[in-house]
């Protein structure tokens, strides 16, 4: 798709104008012939991030198959808030099996597809980082080493947020958990733990890998639509704010998303065969606090006094992200500083 | 076609006959020699269209059926023992969601400690999963039954296991009759599913459902069970008339009409069973058996009429309930509400120790005069057994069992030491 001569960006976001890109430019959301594959109703609280990532991800990947989309849910937030018995928010083929096996029944999914000669039928398995990385994590990279023609995508909000916010493999350092409680000398979930699922995905060389945040959802459906376009097995994390177990206000959702961008906290990026393609460049890196500031999770850094040694290494880990990844530096084009300032600004909680 | 081959091999061409359009499958002993056949199946072309899926875990295999079938193909695996009770979350799920999944289990025992050799313990685990469980006692009739368990699955959109003793059947080579396609084909139409995956008519399989309607949604599973006692009787019927064979059905009698004592078993034991049964009535003794098929759903009424007349029955198990005894038995004992008649339960052949005639010649005339304790265990060695309890009397740290026994077993093979 080329680039369009012109850009203005809505101030204090980065979100350009809908209606001044070429309709086939245009954000699916935003248009009528969007799929509401998830539709309205559901039982998600307000400022989800789940919800609003799986909106985007699944509408775009229905405008990507032309409908022709089957999904599979893990056991988890966004399966119990849609399909509370006998009410359905899904307006696609959907099923629900367990906690650990999404990859696998899309698998079998994707198989039947095959063997019945409807290749035009694409396969979506999704869940949360519970049921991606810690107990589904077998058979996620099952599929992934056999190739199976699925796309998985995990909605991470670093924490069991259905069973009430225990710790997951995906829990950052010193958050506080149900099970990693603010108390003790060293408070909040320990360092040195946890794993990335993209780039476990990426060991597998797979096809594509990316990850995405639902502060940038034009992005989050250009790569939905990007793995549409590949055959095998493709992985998708979506980096999505969970108000009730981070403590953030429901308005909240999408600037927390953003600052952990921003910040280097979570690296924005894509993979092809196991090797990065593309980074989502730091358009003004701000530093972790104005990230752990607003989250309740993290009070215990701040309150009674603050813990600056534990932020330096918060701060050290998204300085590792950044270099890794080269986030920071002159990003493809068309970045305009003066459009940026607004809402990133503000630290305070 | 009459062939002598391996009953894993059997049990693979029945399954092809079946025409499954994707298998999944991960090792495990005694079944892997029927998912190596099918894959060679499938790769040479000859099983076609089928997807042969290798997975990573049995939990991924049944997950692998359940999203196939629920997508509306014919679904097949295997799986024994641990693998078994690895999968244990996902057969409640197939069965829970109504999805007509045919799985072989070549039985086998659960540890600790690790045992590869058959019993029952792993399919009497799953009982109550709400698959329907049938149990093969000749390779014939696992071959037969595999064909039965696929019109069965489907007509009521149930799963069923179709279980057959590990290594005892899998790894015996017999005379099996293995039908042509056509006859097959006659016998199973094509899956015709009741829900299914589409994006053109969008359905949600797999929702939350509470307090308000969970009983009513469980109670589906037993009602289909419940069919399935009529059903099974008539399937077992119409495969008579295709193949001419008996195979399958509920219950199957054995010299029982006029028997004063009645031998209850499942699987392959039955054939040393009759052996021993058959000498028994030679020397006048009136003895008979009932072979349980179909242990879920449980035939209670056939069981009951079975029995009725007899005067003691005697459950020989493969399997034990801990803390209890008999897991068969027990199902008897509900057959028998309000009738007296000595009943006795046998447990034997646990990790693969042979059920031996000389042994059951002992033990049923034993039973026939009425000599035998509730609750017996077959050859056990109370030796072995007491020396280990004495050893945990005298110290609290008398070390692992396995490794204990296994010192006195050699010990005692050796001689006084």
């Amino acid at each position: 798709m080329s680039a369009p001569a012109i850009r203005f960006y809505q101030t204090g976001s980065f979100a350009v104008g809908n209606r001044l890109l070429d309709p086939e430019q245009r954000s699916v959301q935003a248009g009528e012939q969007r799929m509401n594959s998830i539709t309205c109703g559901h039982r998600a609280c307000q400022g989800c991030g789940e919800a609003l990532g799986a909106r985007y991800a699944l509408d775009a990947a229905m405008r990507a198959t032309n409908g022709q989309m089957i999904a599979a849910n893990a056991t988890g937030c966004l399966e119990v808030f849609s399909t509370p018995y006998p009410e359905t928010s899904w307006r696609i083929p959907w099923i629900h099996s367990l906690f650990a096996n999404a990859p696998a029944v899309s698998t079998g999914i994707a198989a039947a597809l095959r063997v019945k000669g409807r290749e035009d039928v694409r396969v979506v398995g999704q869940g949360g980082d519970g049921g991606t990385v810690d107990i589904g994590m077998a058979c996620l990279s099952g599929m992934f080493e056999r190739g199976d023609d699925v796309l998985y995508i995990c909605y991470d909000n670093e924490a069991y947020m259905n069973t009430g916010v225990q710790r997951s493999g995906a829990t950052p350092p010193a958050a506080r958990t149900a099970t990693t409680q603010a108390v003790g000398p060293e408070p909040g979930n320990v360092f040195g733990q946890g794993k990335s699922a993209p780039l476990i995905a990426m060991a597998h060389e797979i096809p594509y890998v990316a990850t995405a945040t639902v502060a940038e959802l034009r992005d989050l459906e250009a790569k939905v639509a990007t793995a549409m376009e590949i055959r095998g097995a493709r992985y998708l994390h979506v980096f999505v704010p969970c108000p009730l177990g981070w403590g953030t206000a429901s308005k909240d959702t999408i600037r927390i998303a953003r600052l952990a961008k921003e910040s280097g906290i979570f690296p924005v990026f894509e993979a092809r065969d196991g090797e990065v393609t593309d980074v989502s460049k730091i358009r003004r890196q701000v530093p972790v606090e104005d990230y752990l500031r607003p989250q309740k999770r993290f009070a215990h850094l701040f309150k009674p006094e603050p813990r600056t040694e534990v932020i330096a290494r918060i701060q050290a880990g998204a300085e590792r992200n950044i270099r890794r990844f080269g986030l920071l530096g002159d990003s493809e084009s068309g970045r305009s500083e003066s459009g940026c300032a607004g809402a990133d600004g503000e630290g305070g909680a | 076609m009459l062939r002598q081959v391996e009953g894993s091999r059997a049990v693979a061409e029945a399954v092809a006959l079946c025409r499954p359009e994707v298998i999944c499958a991960y090792p495990i002993s005694p079944q892997t020699h029927i998912v190596e056949n099918l894959s060679q199946l499938v790769k040479s072309g000859e099983l076609a269209p089928c997807e042969f899926v290798n997975v990573e875990s049995e939990l991924a295999a049944m997950s692998v059926a359940i999203g196939a079938s629920a997508t509306g193909a014919r679904a097949y695996t295997a799986t024994a023992s641990q693998g078994l009770l690895y999968m244990t979350e996902a057969l409640y799920n197939a069965s829970g969601l109504g999805l007509p999944i045919v799985m072989t289990l070549a039985n086998r025992a659960i540890g600790a400690p690790i045992n590869i050799w058959n019993d029952h313990s792993d399919s009497m685990s799953q009982r109550d999963s709400g698959w329907i469980q049938l149990y093969a006692e000749t390779n014939q009739e696992a071959l037969d039954l595999h064909i039965q368990a696929f019109r069965l699955a489907e007509e009521l959109s149930t799963p069923v296991m179709v279980c057959m003793d590990g290594f005892i059947l899998t790894h015996a080579v017999e005379r099996v009759e293995i039908p042509d396609q056509e006859y097959v084909d006659a016998f199973l139409p094509a899956f015709q599913p009741r829900q299914v995956l589409d994006p053109d008519e969008p359905i949600s399989i797999g929702a939350m459902v509470g307090p308000e309607a969970f009983m009513e949604v469980k109670y589906l599973a037993h009602a289909k069970q419940m069919q399935a006692l009529e059903l099974i009787p008539e399937i077992a019927a119409d495969f008579k008339d295709a193949f001419g064979r008996d195979s399958g059905g509920l219950i199957r009698a054995y010299r029982a009409e006029d028997a004063e004592t009645i031998v209850l078993a499942l699987g392959s034991v039955l054939g040393t069973i009759k052996d021993t049964v058959d000498e028994l009535r030679e020397q006048g003794v009136k003895i008979g058996i009932v072979g349980i098929t179909s242990f879920r759903p449980f035939p209670l009424d056939a069981v009951r009429d079975a029995l009725s007349h007899a005067e003691r029955v005697v459950v020989l198990e493969k399997a034990l309930a801990v803390g209890v005894g008999g897991i068969v038995s027990a199902n008897v004992r509900m057959a028998l509400a309000g009738i007296q008649l000595h009943g006795y339960t046998v447990i034997a052949g646990l990790g693969g120790r042979p059920i031996t005639k000389a042994s059951l010649r002992g033990l049923l005339a034993d039973a026939a005069a009425d000599r035998l304790e509730p609750l017996t265990f077959l050859d056990m060695d109370w030796d072995v057994v007491n020396r280990e309890l004495e050893r945990m009397g005298a110290s609290r740290e008398s070390g692992p069992h396995a490794e204990n026994i296994l010192r006195d077993v050699r010990s005692v093979a050796a001689g006084p030491v």
